[in-house]
């Protein structure tokens, strides 16, 4: 882990928007605090506070960015935290803090970390908690603890956060002794960090950050019932070659654990050599370049038509960090029923879970995966080679009848699709995109084309509404270099909106594109499809009796980024989208909303319903697709 | 559903117990019986834990509890294999008049009288959850007052043990 002193972004000079002028002063208050030269990291000390020994315990560990907000159990902790190099990014709510860590975390490779009082501030941890559990992405929470003598009393501001988190965290600690604080600090980093990737919290009471105790570093780490298997079996290995190299009709299910294993270069070699073609799941978007060949794009319940229809008639499902969520295999007794199974994973327990797998491989993805390279030379050296010619134009013939696209709404109202196409094609791989959760979030995933990993940041298996604005805040501060564009949904957006006041004040720059369609829109989706067209309590906008909006924007999106100190752009017809866009790419010095009105009859397309088959995919509202392929 | 006897040796940590139960109510998972105490070495402790489950989804049991940092090591320990003994305390209404009866059905059982007073009496025995089946279903007739019956504690039979040398061979952590 890098221990360099950190770049906290300069507060841009360049002249901020006149309309804004709360910006300005905004932006002089970020970095005017003139921290003391860092001391060396892990510098030995005595007779300091519990409290500092955690602070040079994190600056020790190589953290850069800590999100938080203080409060009374937590603060002995935030008075060392004064002086220290540490950037501490003062969020607006907690459940900020937790999912810009995550997308600090997502965005960098690095371990995120987070910061919250006793209490009500650590519940509000839980949800990020529970999103970075389920997506398998590092993060560590501090949180403060009422005094020991106090625990167990019902005190003020006392919720039994480990209790709590004990099924969302892939571990927690309750720091009893100040002594304890460095080895707790670095088997959290190393639990979250290594093997199946996580969350962890360690809990601190107020009278152990108070308490004096000494410093050193490293600590010796003792998690004797921690060994996670990285290297992957040999003989498995070859058993995958060999399954590969006879498979016709082979399919690379490339799931998140690519990503977190940095083993997209390895993947890329797999791919070439096999000529196999891939899927690379709602987590893998980026693994593998949307423009490749061989890239048939997302599987799943709102995948397109190949990708799906790929997985049901493949002979070989080579799956890598991929769990066979739901979401992806659809009924689990109809899911690719001809296909033998490869499962790598760096998690025993995925292996077998949902599918039973023929050949199962523990192991890191980057090593499991150069390792699958090197067998399938060997097989190819010894003459034995997929075949693939016949499958790719099976493929290619569903390609070319069942591609992803969208029709214009019939009432003249903005495309949303065509909002999110022309976003990635004027933005273009380079930069970060983070979505919230829903319709957009999907369109997201199927709209634009993602190049590089690390580009595509979503709550995945949790589905957690308001992730993106937090988790776009977090990649910009750890990548400050790279743009960061959050497509949210309207819905989305006001449940975490306030941390663009963060954003404007800490010099964070983030974009955030709002596809307005004043509803609950995935929502409003199932309710057209399944519940007869009732719209139960899906719309957002203000509503007459009869359903017809109020000439009433609430809230006006615009207004309110203006004020929480960021320029607010609004869009509501297809001849300024460009021009919109290319505005808020132009302002590079505060955070940018747009506002894009869109209609609300927009659906997402292709769809395996909830529990279907995916050999029921429809291409499109009553569409089923014919394959008329014969038999495969 | 079948029977597994699980051996699992945990971090002596505060919480522990609450990760293991958490983790079988969480995933779905029938806990028939679970004993915790402590072992030979003072930093850890033995849960016995015996679960209903067919093969499949006792591998997926194995496999997460492997996950939780703070377990060691896992063994399942086959009936044959081992040693499995339960302890009861059953309290009997036994007036004069019934008092040999009882007492001779203990003596069957090979269960000892721990309290006796002038309308019960207090039978502690040990055995396997069949044996005690059995004693109860005997008593029964003659009026259970009360009972407390232990969790399954058990160690595999012959000279390996689950640490140390010639350990006994874990549940795989792999797949």
């Amino acid at each position: 882990m890098s221990t360099t002193p950190p770049s906290r972004p300069a507060a841009s000079a360049a002249p901020a928007d006149p309309e804004a002028p709360t910006r300005e002063a905004a932006a002089s208050l970020a970095g005017v605090e003139t921290a003391p030269p860092p001391r060396h990291p892990g510098e030995p000390a005595t007779g300091i506070t519990g409290a500092q020994s955690l602070v040079r315990s994190l600056e020790a560990v190589g953290v850069e960015v800590v999100f938080g907000i203080p409060g009374g159990a937590i603060l002995p902790l935030y008075d060392p935290l004064f002086d220290s190099h540490l950037r501490h990014i003062l969020v607006r709510h907690e459940q900020g803090a937790g999912h810009a860590a995550t997308g600090y975390a997502q965005a960098t490779g690095r371990v995120g970390v987070c910061m919250a009082t006793s209490g009500p501030g650590a519940t509000n941890l839980v949800t990020p908690l529970a999103d970075a559990y389920m997506d398998s992405v590092p993060i560590v929470a501090i949180t403060g603890q009422v005094p020991s003598a106090a625990i167990g009393t019902d005190a003020f501001q006392e919720a039994d956060i480990r209790g709590i988190t004990m099924p969302v965290t892939k571990h927690n600690f309750l720091v009893t002794d100040p002594a304890d604080i460095p080895q707790r600090i670095a088997e959290a980093f190393h639990l979250a960090s290594t093997g199946r990737p996580g969350p962890v919290l360690v809990d601190v009471p107020k009278d152990v950050l108070q308490a004096t105790t000494d410093f050193s570093w490293p600590p010796r780490i003792e998690l004797p019932g921690y060994k996670p298997t990285t290297r992957p079996h040999g003989k498995q290995v070859r058993e995958a070659a060999a399954l590969i190299a006879g498979a016709r009709r082979p399919v690379l299910y490339v799931g998140g654990g690519v990503l977190k294993a940095r083993a997209t270069e390895e993947l890329a070699e797999l791919a070439e050599l096999t000529g196999a073609p891939v899927v690379t799941t709602l987590m893998a978007r980026g693994a593998f370049p949307d423009s490749h060949r061989q890239n048939l794009g997302m599987p799943g319940m709102h995948g397109n038509v190949t990708a799906v229809t790929a997985l049901q008639k493949a002979d070989l499902l080579v799956a890598l960090g991929a769990r066979f969520d739901d979401r992806v295999t659809g009924e689990l007794s109809s899911f690719a029923p001809d296909a033998l199974i490869v499962h790598a994973d760096i998690d025993p327990a995925e292996i077998g879970k949902n599918r039973r797998a023929d050949v199962p491989i523990v192991g890191d993805a980057k090593e499991t995966i150069a390792q699958l390279v090197e067998a399938l030379r060997a097989e190819q050296a010894a003459g034995r080679t997929p075949d693939v010619t016949a499958w790719w134009a099976q493929l290619d013939r569903w390609r070319q009848k069942y591609p992803l696209g969208y029709d214009w709404p019939e009432d003249g109202t903005l495309s949303p699709q065509y909002v999110i196409e022309r976003l990635g094609a004027l933005v273009g791989p380079d930069a970060i995109y983070a979505a919230g959760v829903g319709q957009h979030q999907m369109w997201a995933a199927q709209f634009i084309s993602y190049e590089k990993p690390g580009t595509w940041l979503n709550s995945g298996g949790l589905g957690t509404m308001g992730y993106a604005v937090p988790a776009a805040m977090g990649a910009k501060a750890g990548r400050p270099e790279v743009t960061v564009w959050a497509i949210d949904g309207d819905g989305c957006f006001q449940m975490t909106n306030q941390e663009l006041a963060t954003c404007a004040i800490e010099g964070i720059p983030v974009k955030i594109a709002i596809i307005n369609n004043g509803n609950l829109g995935m929502v409003r989706q199932w309710q057209t499809l399944f519940y007869g067209g009732r719209y139960s309590n899906t719309r957002l906008h203000a509503s007459n009796p009869d359903g017809t909006p109020k000439p009433v924007r609430i809230p006006d999106f615009v207004a309110l980024a203006e004020a929480l100190g960021c320029v607010g752009l609004r869009c509501e017809s297809k001849d300024d989208v460009d021009a919109v866009i290319e505005k808020a790419m132009a302002i590079d010095d505060a955070p940018v909303v747009i506002d894009f009105v869109v209609g609300h009859d927009a659906q997402v397309w292709p769809m395996v319903a909830a529990g279907a088959s995916n050999d029921d995919i429809l291409a499109a509202r009553d569409v089923r697709p014919v394959f008329g392929d014969g038999q495969v | 559903m079948t029977r597994h006897t699980l051996s699992v040796l945990v971090e002596n940590k505060s919480g522990v117990l609450a990760r293991v139960s958490g983790l079988f109510s969480r995933r779905a998972f029938n806990i028939e019986s679970l004993a915790v105490g402590p072992t030979e070495n003072p930093d850890l402790s033995r849960m016995t834990i015996v679960v209903d489950a067919e093969t499949q989804p006792l591998e997926q049991i194995t496999k997460q509890l492997n996950k939780l940092i703070e377990i060691i090591k896992i063994v399942e320990l086959e009936s044959g294999a081992a040693v499995q003994r339960e302890l009861l305390l059953v309290k009997v209404r036994a007036p004069l008049a019934d008092r040999a009866q009882v007492i001779q059905t203990a003596e069957l059982f090979r269960a000892r009288v721990v309290d006796v007073n002038t309308d019960t009496v207090t039978l502690e025995a040990t055995g396997t959850p069949d044996k005690l089946q059995a004693l109860l279903a005997v008593l029964a007739p003659l009026g259970i007052k009360e009972m407390a019956q232990s969790g399954t504690v058990a160690l595999g039979r012959g000279p390996r043990s689950m640490s140390g040398a010639g350990t006994l061979r874990p549940v795989e952590r792999t797949a």
